[in-house]
């Protein structure tokens, strides 16, 4: 089971590879990752996909909360009737032709995707969506030109609703 | 403000925070705050003769007062030798604060000399560290990481100060605010009201009640509470092997240590209870046994001032965060509202744990031709108490250990220094020197094995420098007893790599300290020697010559429950 894990924790030497250390310590997997500082310079939010069962999520929670830098950790399932999360992607495809730049542009038409750089042979291509959707968008961009690189920013979300995570 | 460069500002605040005794082994990275050691009137220096042996005894000084333990080192291997020393403290909740030098800030990442990244290489075994990346840093860094060692679930804390940090001749103003605030870190003490009602109507209603005390009775001072409860509502009181010392082995409501090598009543109570009231334990592999299989009828409460150890692995019924002494006093409050008695079911109970008791589990021969290693801890035992020495008494790991915890019969807390969670060979005998430091007056016992007591034998070195009292009682009988006993049982006897020949002569080791050894190899010897050692005010080494082939018993058989134990050596 995909879950969202919410970490908001100080900016404190070490702080971010106690984070990550304690995921392989005890044997906890984190698929995407993503910190960056918050509005209160001082204060960094995390979000990690993990996989795992409620227990699992349960004790990795309490262990995160456990570390001193950690202010606030939250989870929950990754669907969107809990969380808006948002991936970025960046595909860098070979375009050569006539043909082949059309169809790739009309594929990111589909897709609402944008080709945010060109060069007389390549695309480089940005999508934003939820991670199925980026999925979803990267296969047909696979079944349409030969892929050159990716890159994926990892799960940034925020819970929907009265949630929220502050100090 | 008063001016203080670095290394001033390091022993300024550990003086301003009470200390009076620090352990350590200098080096290049330290040598400006061992300058300003020397001047100190309040702190006085105990030179180690290895690092891990350092912090092995302000562990021991903390285990004995409750107090924080202190040590510094230099930086590199100064540093990674402290490993394990900071994973034994870290596994038993050990408050301690430890000071590593660094390179300067300018050579930090650039592989220069005894440079090693210790907040990386400790991070895993210490409740959190600090890097002092300017001078500034120093005394705010110092009175956070005593503060962190000492509250919610205690823990050893690391200070990395680079070398340019201490420099001499960089002046700048001496905070002297004791003032700590962490805007993440806020440990919770008060229980939740409702749960700690629940809790008091669940002991009052049950039938087979047990409660089980581990280390965080002990290190949370919350003996006299835990007694107060037992003897309200008559409840019998099981201890982890870290719970020992937290409640009186002479009481009748005693059921002795659970587990692995637990006692057969205590298990077996366990086992049969329906409600256990466990105070300050995380529910460890050794003292569970299959978690699956722990005491199917029993409805847990659950106290620990670790959210992150309540239902790690026995769920809790009733998880109660807090402070064990603040939550047991609210409990002892709610019980005195409920206007709470003994329940009438419990003779029935106590007559189910008398027969458990019948066993006789740690009853054993003695052949006439060998000494065996549970008559030496009797014997300590019995003349300890005949002598009315209370003593203090650390051990290492493996039989002796066992040994200890089953048949030293503890009255006081804190009186049993042992690495319960990590398992360190070479803890006792290092937190025995720590201890006598600590508590001058009081009598220091150091129950070791032949193995164990080569690990950190170098600090016979300290013994001999501040001569220290300490009494080393090695059980001698050539082999890792613990390791050669699972050998035995599961390995078709095949001894790999288990036999100590090459051992020194122990008594010959002592007296090229300077000390008096004496080897024990014969049963009449046994009491008057030791009686004449326990007597003495010296420093004094026992070498006791016992059997190789005894094993501890009771042993729980793997991935069993509580009660899936084997009881004699006969049924192995």
């Amino acid at each position: 089971m995909r879950q969202i894990i919410s970490i908001l924790l100080e900016n404190e030497v070490g702080a971010l590879s106690r984070v990550v250390g304690l995921f392989s310590q005890r044997g906890y997997s984190i698929e995407n990752i993503t910190a960056a500082p918050t509005e209160d310079a001082a204060l960094s939010r995390i979000t990690i996909l993990t996989d795992g069962d409620e227990a699992i999520v349960e004790r990795i929670t309490k262990q995160l909360h456990k570390l001193v830098n950690v202010i606030k950790v939250s989870s929950k399932q990754d669907d969107s009737s809990n969380i808006v999360s948002r991936e970025i992607l960046f595909v860098k495809v070979q375009a050569i032709g006539h043909t082949q730049r059309e169809e790739i542009k009309t594929l990111c038409d589909i897709f609402k995707a944008q080709i945010v750089d060109i060069t007389p042979e390549l695309y480089i291509l940005q999508y934003v969506d939820t991670s199925f959707e980026v999925d979803r968008f990267l296969k047909a961009v696979k079944e349409q030109a030969e892929v050159v690189e990716t890159v994926r920013s990892g799960v940034c979300g925020i819970f929907r609703g009265e949630q929220s995570l502050h100090s | 403000m008063e001016q203080l460069n670095g290394a001033q500002q390091v022993v300024r605040v550990l003086e301003d925070l009470g200390v009076t005794r620090i352990f350590g082994y200098p080096g290049a990275a330290v040598t400006d705050i061992y300058n300003e050691l020397l001047d100190s009137e309040k702190i006085t220096h105990t030179l180690a003769r290895h690092e891990q042996g350092a912090v092995h005894m302000a562990d021991g000084y903390a285990r004995a007062t409750g107090e924080v333990g202190f040590a510094i080192v230099t930086s590199g291997p100064g540093a990674t030798n402290t490993v394990t020393a900071l994973a034994t403290a870290y596994g038993d909740s050990i408050p301690l604060v430890l000071i590593t030098g660094q390179v300067s800030t300018s050579l930090i990442g650039t592989d220069a000399f005894q440079e090693v990244d210790t907040m990386g290489v400790t991070r895993p075994v210490v409740k959190y560290s600090f890097l002092c990346k300017k001078p500034e840093d120093i005394a705010k860094n110092l009175r956070k990481a005593f503060y962190i060692a000492s509250t919610g679930r205690k823990g050893p804390v690391v200070v990395d100060i680079p070398k340019d940090c201490q420099n001499r001749s960089y002046f700048f103003d001496y905070d002297p605010t004791s003032d700590v605030s962490i805007r993440s870190y806020n440990p919770t003490v008060f229980g939740h009201k409702g749960q700690v009602k629940r809790a008091a109507k669940l002991l009052c209603d049950a039938k087979k009640p047990v409660m089980l005390i581990g280390g965080g009775v002990v290190q949370g001072n919350a003996t006299q509470e835990i007694m107060t409860i037992a003897k309200k509502l008559n409840l019998p009181v099981a201890s982890t092997l870290m719970g020992i010392s937290g409640y009186p082995c002479s009481d009748s409501q005693y059921l002795g240590m659970l587990g692995m090598h637990g006692l057969y009543e205590a298990n077996e109570a366990l086992h049969h209870s329906d409600v256990i009231f466990a105070v300050g334990t995380r529910f460890a592999d050794r003292a569970t046994n299959k978690v699956s299989k722990f005491c199917p009828e029993a409805t847990i409460i659950h106290i620990d001032v670790d959210p992150a150890s309540i239902s790690k692995t026995v769920q809790a019924h009733v998880p109660i965060v807090g402070d064990a002494k603040t939550v047991l006093n609210q409990v002892i409050q709610a019980l005195n509202e409920l206007d709470a008695k003994v329940n009438p079911a419990l003779y029935a109970w106590w007559t189910q744990i008398e027969e458990y008791r019948a066993k006789k589990c740690l009853s054993y021969k003695k052949p006439e031709d060998v000494i065996r290693p549970q008559e030496v801890i009797e014997c300590i035992s019995k003349l300890s108490h005949e002598l009315n020495l209370d003593p203090y008494v650390t051990t290492d790991v493996g039989q002796h250990q066992m040994f200890t915890a089953q048949y030293f019969k503890f009255e006081t807390p804190r009186h049993f220094l042992t690495s319960g969670g990590l398992g360190t060979m070479g803890l006792g005998f290092p937190a025995a020197i720590g201890a006598q430091f600590a508590l001058p007056d009081a009598k220091v016992i150091c129950i070791s094995g032949d193995g164990s007591f080569q690990m950190n034998m170098q600090e016979l070195a300290v013994c001999r420098k501040y001569n220290l009292p300490v009494k080393v009682f090695i059980l001698d009988n050539s082999v890792l007893g613990m390791v050669r006993q699972f050998q035995t049982v599961f390995y078709d006897r095949r001894y790999s790599a288990t036999n100590l020949d090459g051992n020194p002569d122990f008594v010959m080791l002592a007296q090229a300290y300077g000390f008096k050894g004496i080897r024990i190899s014969k049963r009449e010897d046994l009491e008057s020697t030791i009686k004449e050692v326990l007597l003495s005010d010296e420093f004094t080494l026992v070498d006791v010559i016992t059997d190789i082939n005894t094993k501890v018993m009771p042993w729980q058989r793997a991935n069993g429950s509580m009660v899936d134990m084997m009881l004699n050596e006969e049924e192995c």
